[in-house]
């Protein structure tokens, strides 16, 4: 014991030295899923996201909401068990089901003690969820009635209206620019047979992944993967999406609204996420607007003017080109100061690039604070979908720190260059009161 | 790590106490309370900062103030220019903020775990040194402006609150909100702020929580070098005055543009004071989970599900408070039905508790869940250092957290009918609606004449 104790300090203070990424397995099933697991025994618990490419840029316009309420009621009735023995059997072992959902993935996730009886009883439930769903007709009248309040509701708040009129102005006919609730219309007409298709259409075991993260071996996992996946069918790798209009119309829209606060958003597509300029836009970002106080949009417009609380900017980058968007809130007489020092800002950031210091702080946080980006569980299972989901490289957290070093100055200017068009941009301001005369 | 033999002979013959002595707990000479609880499954580490000067520790006319200090220190010391505190922490990998509540006002860092002296030497120089100007605080008090609107005036269900809070809290000071009234910022000076630090910014009145890779003995080594030297000075008398008896049901409404009315209810009801002997809020968060805990629990089940009477519906109460709690219930009408309708829905599943009770399969149900969570805890340094912030400032020992898990455990179905018979009665209720008004007919809110601040 004494000997044993002696070379866990030893271990601990070398691992504060030098941080390695976690290890990560990957492999194929033969039924074409594919698996990304950590093994780490630290805690007693077990967490899993099965991921398909199954988001609400599958929907027609005319059935937008539809993948949305599909995945919403995998849970609410499957393999013989009605939503309140799912719900039950799993608050009875403390597990939580939990499910990503956007415009590229739709996501079935479980967080489990691993100890046996409670991680069986959940993957048991977790199984008939993910290949077994009913799509009860009683339980989807009541969830699409449920899902049209919440749009009734969104629609009468300003943030709501604020994006979703961006998202409409980015992209146009492109699916990216469909609500992912879908329309008050779309929601009413959607039939139990449009989910059941559209589940038996994307479900399957070739546009599924797995990821793993915790307290379970290689080969539990593997079983594990078999128990989730094996009734799938297989075939339909997803289609690519249609490529988003880079070029848009720049604009700017104003919609009416009585709150007491403008909300502002500015925007252009920006990037895949698996585009080579990802790093130096990541990097850029960071000093433009992604930096908190670090960040020059914060300092114009908070630090320097008081305008608002919260000032950013971000790229959100999807298997197609997903948003480069800024955004803020300020006081509604005040929303157009507020939008000249932004465009100012960004103009001004677009053409000169950041300074050298400005870059040696943006890559020290981002690289000093890696970590922190993988100190949890929750966290590494969260790469773990990323990198499988984007098609990342397996050392993709290996070779972090040194993508960030290797940005310069000049990579970023140019990959602003090429991406960011300050006079190409959408701009919504809702609730602002009238330009200044 | 000297003395490595040593250290490990110790360690054997120590560690059935060892164990148990994660966390550790100092005193420094000043007062000051330092908790270090170990976590080295990552080689970082948080570091927390816990003032015990919420909103509840303010005075009418200065509401707000104690979140506007959390804004000003970020601001400049004597030592460190404004501006320089973010920067040096983002230099140094770190991600830092605060938070403020009507409890605590509360600072953090999140760091590589060699790095901890950075976030002990700022954060021990802003406790005593911090230069409030004036020319920063009239910014930052618009800022401030700025989140009360985005936080508050144009998101109906937190007015609600806002306003229901106010009205169920007439004489604890918990009636005013912790963002505060705008009137109030509209009229706060810099002086009430430096006012503000100087009464309640002191070792003696701090409580400061490491999670993480660290060693103890060295946390404290170093909490002594930046910390310890800081003065202790007096505190202010705490007059928290005890709310008033109510003497039946009270109801608001609140009107604002928004598609549906909401509903929330709430009852006044004990927190917990004593972890060890208390049981009446214990059986109150069993209650709630009952309620609320998962998705096809009794408010879930039966108004949404079957009855559908509701949209969305909730139960909620806080444990764990500097003062009193509230038991809350709030839900959103489905289209068709009134919030009337909805009230008298959540009134009949609060009597079937009390009438009929709950069952053993719904305890264990929730037991279960209850011991799940503190296992997912652990996977959250962050989230450790806040649960223990969090009791400490609330004036109990970070060792009631397994008290209050052991407790959790032992309460009975008898104990939860016998808390919803005493506690969720009609002379304790406080009942807010929001009345929905369609987009067009709501003016916007104009600010008072005479009370613009200068750009």
């Amino acid at each position: 014991m004494p000997i044993k104790l002696v070379l866990a300090v030893f271990l601990l203070v070398q691992t504060g030295l030098a941080l390695a990424a976690p290890k990560i397995q990957f492999w194929r099933m033969d039924n074409g899923v594919r698996v990304y697991f950590v093994e780490n025994h630290d805690l007693p618990l077990l967490d899993i996201s099965v991921d398909f490419s199954a988001g609400y840029s599958r929907d027609p316009a005319d059935k937008a909401g539809r993948a949305a309420l599909a995945h919403h009621m995998l849970a609410r009735g499957a393999g013989g068990l009605n939503e309140e023995e799912i719900s039950k059997r799993m608050a009875d072992v403390g597990a939580q089901l939990s499910g990503g959902f956007d415009a590229d993935r739709a996501g079935v996730g479980l967080r489990t003690l691993s100890s046996a009886r409670e991680r069986d009883q959940a993957l048991d439930v977790m199984a008939r969820i993910i290949q077994q769903p009913e799509f009860p007709e009683s339980v989807i009248q009541r969830e699409k009635a449920r899902t049209i309040a919440g749009i009734k509701e969104a629609e009468t708040q300003p943030d709501h209206i604020a994006a979703k009129t961006f998202m409409a102005l980015l992209y146009g006919k492109h699916p990216y620019g469909l609500q992912s609730s879908g329309e008050v219309a779309t929601v009413s007409a959607l039939t139990r047979q449009d989910l059941q298709d559209f589940y038996r259409d994307h479900y399957r075991a070739d546009n599924a992944q797995v990821a793993i993260m915790g307290d379970v071996t290689a080969e539990q996992a593997r079983a594990i993967v078999t128990q989730l996946t094996a009734k799938l069918p297989r075939g339909n790798a997803a289609q690519p999406l249609p490529p988003v209009a880079l070029k848009i119309k720049a604009e700017t829209r104003r919609i009416a609204h009585p709150a007491t606060q403008a909300h502002i958003l500015m925007g252009i597509p920006g990037i895949k996420r698996d585009d080579p300029d990802y790093f130096a836009l990541y990097v850029g970002n960071y000093v433009l607007g992604g930096g908190g106080f670090d960040s020059r949009l914060i300092d114009e417009v908070r630090q320097k003017r008081g305008l608002a609380y919260s000032a950013y900017s971000y790229f959100m980058p999807m298997k197609q080109e997903g948003p480069f968007q800024i955004g803020l809130q300020t006081k509604r007489d005040q929303a157009d100061q507020a939008l000249a020092v932004v465009r100012d800002t960004v103009r001004r950031y677009v053409a000169e690039g950041p300074s050298e210091a400005e870059l040696k702080q943006a890559k020290n946080n981002i690289i000093g604070g890696f970590p922190l980006r993988i100190d949890s569980n929750r966290k590494i299972l969260d790469y773990l979908v990323a990198i499988g989901f984007y098609g990342l490289p397996l050392s993709y957290l290996d070779d972090f720190s040194a993508k960030v070093e290797k940005v310069s100055v000049a990579d970023i200017k140019a990959a602003f260059a090429r991406r960011v068009d300050p006079d190409a941009m959408v701009t919504v301001l809702v609730a602002a009161d009238g330009p200044a005369k | 790590m000297r003395n490595l033999l040593i250290t490990a002979g110790c360690l054997a013959w120590l560690l059935p106490f060892a164990a148990a002595a994660n966390p550790t707990e100092f005193k420094l000479d000043n007062g000051m309370k330092l908790i270090v609880k170990e976590d080295h499954r990552a080689p970082v580490v948080v570091s927390q900062v816990w003032y015990k000067a919420g909103s509840m520790d303010e005075v009418s006319g200065t509401t707000g103030v104690a979140h506007l200090l959390e804004h000003m220190m970020f601001k400049g010391t004597k030592d460190v220019p404004t501006g320089q505190f973010s920067k040096i922490i983002a230099a140094a990998g770190g991600k830092e903020n605060a938070f403020t509540s009507s409890d605590h006002t509360a600072y953090f860092q999140q760091l590589q775990a060699s790095r901890l002296p950075v976030s002990f030497r700022l954060e021990a120089d802003r406790m005593h040194n911090l230069v409030i100007s004036d020319e920063e605080f009239s910014k930052e008090i618009k800022v401030v402006m700025e989140e009360r609107r985005w936080r508050t005036d144009d998101k109906p269900q937190a007015l609600v609150y806002e306003q229901l809070r106010g009205v169920a809290f007439q004489s604890h000071p918990y009636h005013h909100p912790v963002i505060g009234w705008m009137n109030d910022l509209e009229n706060m000076t810099a002086a009430d702020a430096r006012n503000w630090y100087r009464s309640w910014y002191t070792p003696n009145n701090a409580t400061l929580v490491v999670v993480g890779d660290v060693d103890p003995q060295a946390v404290l080594k170093l909490a002594q070098e930046y910390y310890g030297k800081i003065p202790a000075q007096p505190l202010p008398p705490r007059k928290v005055p005890v709310e008033a008896e109510q003497h039946g049901i009270k109801r608001l409404t609140v009107k604002a543009p928004a598609q549906f009315p909401y509903l929330l209810m709430g009852y006044h009801a004990p927190a917990l004071k004593n972890p060890a002997q208390d049981w009446e809020p214990y059986a109150l968060e069993v209650l709630a989970a009952i309620l609320d805990g998962h998705a096809s629990a009794r408010l879930n089940k039966s108004l949404i599900q079957e009855q559908q009477v509701a949209s969305a519906v909730g139960a909620g109460y806080d444990l764990i408070a500097r003062g009193p709690s509230m038991f809350l219930l709030d839900g959103t009408p489905s289209e068709g039905k009134s919030v009337a309708d909805l009230e008298a829905a959540l009134r009949v599943e609060i009597d079937k508790i009390k009438n009929a009770g709950v069952t053993e399969e719904e305890l264990q149900r929730v037991k279960a869940q209850t011991v799940a969570n503190h296992v997912y805890q652990r996977d959250s340094m962050f989230y450790q250092a806040m649960l223990i912030g969090e009791v400490e400032t609330a004036g109990m020992s970070y060792q009631s957290l397994d008290t209050m898990l052991d407790k959790l455990k032992a309460v009975t179905a008898e104990q939860v009918r016998e808390v919803a018979r005493k506690y969720l009665i009609d002379d304790h209720l406080t009942v807010a609606e929001l009345d929905p008004q369609p987009l067009d007919n709501v003016k916007p809110a104009q600010a008072p004449k005479g009370l613009h601040h200068a750009n």
